[in-house]
């Protein structure tokens, strides 16, 4: 009996250390997504993006013969559960990279932690200050709301329009939207005569509406995410403000126009070319791309794409072509992707450099108009 | 002048949410003396309720009401026989923090229902906003008025008036006592809490269409209403009335006459002012104690 109990031990034992190598063959890449929440509208495409984007490159042989292995976390749209999650990653699973957190506010929590750690992050959030300052460790594939704002303004400026009125949510894509639109209005020969503010949870903005209305300008421009937004656009037809009503990408959503209805007809916005794939021309070097994303998507989940999506299929695009021939050294994962040029992805055309570490370019926007329910391109 | 009067209107449809949410609150305090935290919650579960019932589902309008508000005072029921009232130490902090509790497993159970995402509910009448002296009205802010003052005229009058309300109101002045002189206590409390759960649906009901509904939209909305109730007094349905549409007034010309980045903290200031002044909030007779 004894000796087969050692029989069996050292068995074991001689198998430890190659189970052990087995497991070091293996890529693990993290996850933050807010999946739930508020921000779940971000975050659950993403995650779900993720999984079957990781779950492609194993079926077809993994990263050179390395197999990836995502460790996601929820973060609930909450900074301080970003926080716990990014530690979790960088020192219990000690991942080689981090795609994510969805949001802002989640992204700018943890900058600090992969900085110290030296993890290469990707984030899928928007806001301009994740990447500008350029930190050496953070990258992001959302488009910046700079490039929005100013996708936004050549088109008002196009349309001849001198005076604009801003109203932006009291977070912090709202309050980044706020900073750019007012920034770079000079650019474009603008000048924002009425600068408001809503609550995110807010039932009703006519009385900054009317502020506004009172100032005189041509357009409004609204920075927000759901709902709003459209809390917004119904409260502009209630109060009869007859001028063009500009939206962020933060509602580009078919969700923006079921909520806001009626409301939605007339109003013009910038959005990734995710939305309109079927729009754009046969020559747009996008199109395929986002039609086998959008093709693969929905097989696996039943569902159709978003722009947020995109931005985690972008990350992992990147990130898999970045952890190639590094074997799992961190610091060359991240002089890859700082190297990572003319990346056709499903958000647009990715060049990154040690000065742009989100390397889009305005035309990762086009512009659309919501008519009769649905998006109409502007050429 | 045109603003101020637009300004107004809008204080006056956000003002007009909170107090029919205060008048809920409200109303269960003056009748258990307990201040519940999950009111927001069955606000959220009316207008949840509203966008499958007479969204999804078809049913007409009347109907769907009925139903919403059966289930928030069914709800209400099974909250106090199973959470309530199975409190072995019912404290007051107990009781208030199981109403906490109460809050987050339905904020839970309402993701798991009706999903994340935020849903839209068409106005009842014409959406056409109404034009008086040049500011904008939305029909639907009068409904939501007529329905918290009907509300608070209900509530009242079942209160002061009716043997039943006057039995209630006699539990929460002293259950002891109450019990003594034959009010069953324990049937006091299921019927206060199913009224107040009852308004709450009312209350989602009547806000869906202005708002956009979603599983999270209890939190804040509730809140706000406490607010409110504390302005105007908290067990004073009239106060409650009266402070939700103060509370509103004051946010929308704090908005827009100061900044709306300030609007909340306007608000809330104001409300630390009044509770400074008159602890017992605007409209209680002399102190927070009734007798």
């Amino acid at each position: 009996m004894k000796k087969l109990t050692t029989a069996v031990l050292a068995l074991a034992l001689a198998f430890l250390p190659a189970t052990g190598l087995m497991a070091a063959s293996v890529y693990k890449v993290g996850g933050i997504f807010s999946s739930t929440g508020r921000a779940s509208f971000l975050g659950d495409p993403e995650k779900k993006t993720m999984e079957m984007m990781v779950e492609k490159i194993n079926a077809s042989g993994g990263i050179d013969g390395h197999m990836l292995e995502a460790m996601i976390y929820d973060s609930e749209g909450d900074p301080a559960k970003a926080v716990s999650a990014v530690n979790k990653l960088i020192h219990k699973d000690k991942v080689l990279a981090i795609i994510g957190p969805s949001t802002t506010p989640t992204t700018l929590a943890i900058v600090n932690f992969v900085e110290r750690a030296q993890v290469p992050l990707i984030s899928c959030a928007a806001g301009v200050k994740i990447t500008s300052p350029v930190k050496p460790w953070v990258f992001k594939t959302a488009q910046s709301d700079l490039l929005a704002v100013a996708a936004v303004y050549q088109h008002i400026k196009a349309a001849g329009i001198k005076k604009i009125g801003i109203i932006t949510v009291a977070n912090s894509f709202g309050e980044s939207g706020k900073n750019q639109l007012l920034n770079q209005a000079k650019d474009f020969g603008l000048e924002v005569v009425q600068a408001e503010s809503f609550g995110a949870k807010d039932t009703d903005t006519t009385a900054q509406l009317t502020k506004i209305k009172s100032a005189a300008p041509q357009a409004i421009v609204c920075w927000g995410t759901n709902p709003g937004p459209a809390v917004v656009a119904k409260n502009v037809k209630q109060l009869k403000i007859d001028i063009p009503l500009y939206q962020s990408h933060g509602v580009a959503s078919p969700k923006f126009i079921e909520l806001a209805g009626d409301a939605a007809e007339g109003i013009i916005l910038p959005t990734g070319k995710i939305l309109v794939t079927g729009l754009l021309d046969g020559s747009d070097v996008q199109k395929k791309i986002l039609e086998s994303y959008q093709a693969d998507y929905s097989a696996k989940y039943k569902g159709n794409v978003s722009g947020f999506g995109g931005y985690a299929y972008d990350a992992v695009n990147i990130l898999a072509n970045a952890l190639k021939g590094t074997g799992g050294d961190k610091g060359k994962i991240r002089d890859n992707l700082e190297a990572t040029q003319n990346h056709i992805g499903a958000t647009g055309e990715f060049n990154f450099s040690g000065k742009d570490h989100n390397g889009l370019s305005p035309e990762a926007f086009v512009m659309v108009e919501i008519k009769d329910g649905t998006w109409k391109l502007i050429k | 002048m045109q603003e101020i009067i637009q300004y107004l209107f809008s204080g006056l449809t956000t003002g007009a949410i909170y107090a029919v949410i205060a008048v809920g609150l409200s109303m269960l305090y003056s009748s258990t003396e307990l201040i519940n935290f999950a009111h927001g919650e069955f606000v959220m579960v009316g207008a949840m309720a509203m966008v499958t019932l007479w969204v999804q589902l078809a049913l007409p309008l009347p109907l769907a009401m009925a139903g919403t508000i059966a289930l928030g005072c069914c709800l209400g029921l099974l909250f106090e026989r199973f959470a309530i009232r199975t409190a072995r130490n019912p404290q007051p902090i107990v009781l208030v923090i199981i109403t906490v509790g109460a809050s987050i497993f339905l904020r839970g159970v309402g993701m798991i229902l009706w999903g994340k995402d935020p849903f839209s509910v068409p106005s009842f009448s014409i959406h056409e906003s109404i034009e008086i002296l040049g500011a904008a009205l939305l029909p639907q802010s009068i409904w939501i008025m007529v329905a918290a003052l009907a509300l608070a005229g209900g509530i009242h009058f079942f209160l002061k008036q009716t043997l039943t309300g006057k039995a209630m109101v006699a539990c929460a002045v002293n259950q002891k006592a109450a019990w003594l002189t034959g009010i069953p206590s324990e049937k006091m409390a299921v019927l206060a809490f199913a009224i107040s759960t009852g308004c709450g649906a009312i209350a989602g009901i009547f806000i869906a269409p202005i708002t956009m509904s979603s599983y999270d939209m209890g939190t804040i909305l509730g809140l706000k209403g406490f607010c409110a109730a504390m302005i105007g007094g908290l067990g004073s349905l009239w106060g409650a009335f009266a402070g939700g549409i103060l509370l509103g007034v004051l946010e929308s010309l704090g908005a827009g006459l100061i900044s709306s980045g300030l609007k909340d903290a306007i608000a809330f200031i104001l409300l630390l002012l009044i509770l400074y002044i008159r602890p017992g909030g605007l409209f209680s007779a002399k102190e927070a104690k009734r007798f």
